[in-house]
């Protein structure tokens, strides 16, 4: 058989028994995607293994990593040395893989997750055994809720004492399991080319997740003696691509139908690449728009049919717009408990379409009634032709009405700056051209309805889980993946500090990440608990932090802490116009709280409106009679 | 309801904890969940009983599905099928009771395999009822030790091997996945959900 490499990309290969894919192309979300619709359903999976290659004899477990992952165009990749994983550090030592030294292994997941987010290619970790493997646990787990492809190459020790309780073993595969799309030991140095071809077919189709490989101090040393096959064998790996075209119809004629149809726009439009396609659909069909935190920038908020977010911390107006809605249009977005509130309440007059990749999705927690299983762009471009244009002229005006009634509102009415005021300024300086990243808390809910969001992939921020800690490490990810791009990590005190020793990494680096703390010295989202449901006991939420701006200067990084609420747009601009790194402390206000707010148990409708304005009495009504 | 369940695995170590963690950390409820080998060594076949109503059946599949290690799930629910349970039963004896038990061993099919002066050993396989019945009947000459291997099917009629099944290579065209469907029925809506063709 031929000696190159098959890697997947079966998009030009004719679907057959002796399916093969092209010997040059390597697999890529990017082919993944752009093969479309010119090409039938063609899977990049593969039957039986069938051919031998002698491109690997001679070279260790660790050179061939490394050549394979130059050849999958990994250019970047992150991680932290230790005994297990020496043999393939020392290959670092003169390779042209731009490696990225971090300080904590959780940084470096983190960071190759943003550097997913921001690009769409599979972030890169390479750490040792035992505790560097568990501290990519919680960056794996914050991957897979996301739907984020990533792959963690882990040391393991040698094949022949794993089991023993050996130094620095754990059971990482077995850790693992549970946050990977799929996880490997690769126990023989003959499978490690196969296994590498695989981790990228998985993390990077279908729905796109995390993948690790455990690799034994022997597989990375032991030399490759005969020819071996490297074609993924995946026979029960299932991906879907074009949606069933009875299925497309049938939702566009209820779309069609529709008198107050929305749309609802979740990650997976990102992750599928169907920004202009969600528009066209929205456009074509003259239907409003509302986005997940995840989706926001899959549809331009300037748009006059945009909504803005939904949910738990949404607009008033897309909450009531979806509870209004005789058709929601679910696409790549996956009815999270955050978006529907109490599922009995959620949407109760409207027939539900689901457009998403993953069957496991559809009808998990709200039973949909057009079910349309594929790639949202391939299956959004078929449903485009049979949408038609309506004039919805009286739920236009509703929306409208709503719009202008409940606009995302504060207060300036504390002696220090509002920070929501402090994201305005931000967005004001930027008009959304940036790539921002969050912690967790309700600066990530003010950056979700401060800054107008216009640009796919310029939201980087931990949805599912929710890791705190996720703000500073995956702008670093997103900054080395985009060099020249602005990267701004709008952070919180607590957030911040959870991972913060990755500023040396900026410093070694030299990126020029602009962090700005949103500084309440509080965590804020749970003081806002306590406050609402219990009784203002503010229970180990307050925060004595170090002087911020001292800090960052003493790892070499310009520092500004900004105290007057006046001084706020100005510092913002000069954070945003200094060359390299830096991090503004501003101080702002603790008492105030994310409004809109749906109450746990509630009715998406039923938000604590707070300064944002109070319901309208019909709407009121007319949600409570439906329960 | 109970529902029985097959999934088609690759063999290889991690898949039963994968697919024992996936039913617990998602509160699904396993009555038993038999592993085997099949007429090809790289795949096992696990066979599952699994407590749901309609909604949760549908969810376990597809969540099984999902395992990328899983080949390939069916469940039985409208198709008929054989299921059969194995099970080894020791039962006290006295002189007296042995030709009795001999006897309903008979009556169930079953088979003596060990005979001692205190205990008596039989083998019984069957549907699961009847196991049950047979173990309400022994039971007052005082059961010693009992061990069932758990329920595992198999379609009735042509289909099957686990070679031929769903596998990407022999689907009739690349986009169908649920091949199984194809041109024997109606599609139910789960196989429509799960159908991708243009
Ligand atoms: C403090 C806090 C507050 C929050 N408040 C809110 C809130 O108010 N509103 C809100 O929306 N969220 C909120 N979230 C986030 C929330 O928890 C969920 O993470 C989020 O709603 C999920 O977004 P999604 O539905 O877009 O799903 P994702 O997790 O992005 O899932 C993507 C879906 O798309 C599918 N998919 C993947 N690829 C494709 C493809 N190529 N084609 C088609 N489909 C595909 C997947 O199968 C999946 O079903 C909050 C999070 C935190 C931490
Ligand atoms: C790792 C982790 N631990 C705990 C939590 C629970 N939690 C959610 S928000 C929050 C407070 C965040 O405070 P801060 O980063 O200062 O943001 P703020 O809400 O003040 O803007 C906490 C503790 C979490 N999401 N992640
Ligand atoms: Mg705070």
């Amino acid at each position: 058989m031929s000696s190159t490499s098959l890697t997947g990309g079966a998009a030009s290969a004719p679907a057959s028994k002796t399916t093969k894919p092209n010997k040059t192309e390597k697999w890529t979300e990017a082919t993944a995607v752009a093969s479309g619709s010119e090409v039938s359903n063609e899977l990049p999976v593969l039957g039986h293994p069938t051919g031998l290659t002698d491109r690997y004899i001679g070279k260790t477990g660790a050179q061939i990593l490394l050549q394979m992952l130059l050849e999958h165009h990994v250019t970047d990749a992150f991680g932290y040395p230790g005994g297990a994983i020496l043999p393939t550090f020392d290959q670092l030592y003169d390779t042209k893989l731009n490696f990225i030294l971090v300080r904590h292994e959780q940084g470096a997941g983190h960071m190759a997750d943003g550097y997913a987010r921001a690009t769409g290619k599979p972030g890169i970790v390479i750490v040792t055994s035992g505790p560097g493997a568990t501290n990519t646990v919680t960056p794996l787990a914050t991957a897979y809720m996301d739907s984020i492809p990533m792959i963690v190459f882990s040391g393991q020790v040698r094949t022949y004492v794993i089991g023993n309780d050996a130094f620095q073993e754990a059971d990482v595969t077995g850790i693992t399991r549970p946050v990977t799309k799929r996880n490997y030991l690769v126990k023989n140095v003959k499978d490690l080319p196969r296994i590498i071809n695989e981790a990228f077919i998985i993390a990077t189709t279908g729905r796109p997740g995390p993948v690790l490989v455990d690799l034994p101090v022997d597989v990375t040393t032991n030399k490759v003696e005969s020819a071996i096959d490297d074609t993924p064998w995946l026979p029960g790996y299932k991906t879907y691509r074009l949606g069933h075209s009875r299925m497309v119809k049938a939702a566009a004629d209820m779309i069609n139908a529709a008198q107050r149809p929305v749309l609802y726009v979740g990650g997976g439009a990102i992750l599928s690449g169907a920004w202009k396609e969600v528009r066209e659909l929205a456009e074509k069909g003259n239907i409003p728009c509302t986005t997940t935190l995840l989706g926001l920038g899959a549809f331009d908020e300037n748009n006059p049919l945009s909504l803005h977010m939904l949910g738990m911390h949404g607009g008033a107006y897309a909450n009531y717009a979806v509870q209004d809605a005789d058709c929601l249009i679910a696409i790549g977005a996956r009815f999270d408990d955050r978006v529907t509130g109490n599922l009995k309440l959620f949407a109760p007059k409207a027939k539900i379409v689901h457009v998403d990749i993953d069957p496991s999705s559809i009808s998990k927690s709200v039973k949909v009634d057009v079910p349309v299983v594929g790639d949202a762009r391939l299956c959004l471009k078929d449903m485009i032709q049979h949408i038609e244009h309506r004039p919805r002229k009286e739920w236009l005006e509703q929306i409208a009405q709503w719009k202008a009634k409940y606009p995302f509102a504060y207060r300036d009415d504390s002696p220090l700056a509002k920070p929501q005021a402090i994201i305005e300024a931000i967005n004001k300086a930027t008009g959304g051209n940036a790539i921002f990243t969050t912690g967790v808390g309700q600066h990530q809910m003010w950056a979700a309805q401060f800054i107008r969001w216009s640009i796919p992939r310029s939201m980087i921020t931990s949805g599912g889980l929710g890791t705190m800690g996720y703000g500073l490490p995956s702008a670093i990810g997103a900054q080395v993946a985009r060099p020249k791009d602005l990267v701004i990590d709008i952070d919180g005190d607590a957030s911040f500090i959870m991972t913060a020793m990755e500023l040396a990494t900026i410093r070694q680096y030299k990126l020029p990440v602009k962090v700005a703390i949103l500084n309440n010295n509080f965590q804020g989202m749970v003081r806002q608990w306590q406050k609402m449901f219990y009784g203002s006991r503010f229970s180990n939420t307050e925060m004595v932090n170090p002087d911020f701006a001292a800090m960052a200067e003493s790892f070499g990084i310009r520092g500004i802490r900004c105290e007057k609420k006046e001084d706020v747009q100005k510092v913002v601009d000069e954070m945003i116009r200094h060359p390299g790194p830096c991090v503004v402390d501003f101080l702002c206000e603790t008492d105030e709280n994310v409004y809109p707010m749906v109450p746990s148990g509630k009715g998406i409708h039923e938000m604590e409106l707070g300064i944002v304005g109070s319901a309208p009495p019909n709407m009121a009504r007319d949600m409570g009679t439906l329960a | 309801m109970r529902h029985i369940l097959t999934a088609l695995v690759m063999n290889e170590p991690g898949v039963l904890s994968h697919v024992a963690n996936m039913f617990s950390a998602r509160g699904f409820n396993i009555d038993s969940l038999v592993v085997g080998r099949t007429e090809d060594p790289n795949l096992s076949r696990m066979t599952i009983v699994v407590i749901a109503d309609e909604r949760t059946l549908d969810q376990v599949r597809k969540q099984l599905a999902k395992i990328v290690t899983v080949v390939k799930v069916r469940d039985y629910k409208d198709s008929p099928y054989v299921s059969r349970d194995l099970m080894l039963v020791k039962l006290g004896v006295t002189p007296r009771t042995r030709s009795e038990i001999i006897e309903l061993a008979d009556l169930f099919r079953g088979r003596v395999v060990d005979v001692g002066h205190q205990a008596i050993m039989v083998e019984l396989s069957g549907e699961e009822d009847k196991l049950d019945a047979f173990v309400e009947l022994v039971r007052p000459y005082g059961i010693r030790e009992l061990a069932r291997t758990g329920v595992i099917a198999m379609a009735r009629g042509v289909q099957g091997g686990s070679g031929d099944e769903q596998t990407m290579e022999n689907a009739p065209e690349p986009s169908r996945m649920v091949k199984a469907a194809a041109g024997k029925r109606q599609p139910t809506q789960a196989e429509l959900e799960a159908t991708p063709p243009g």
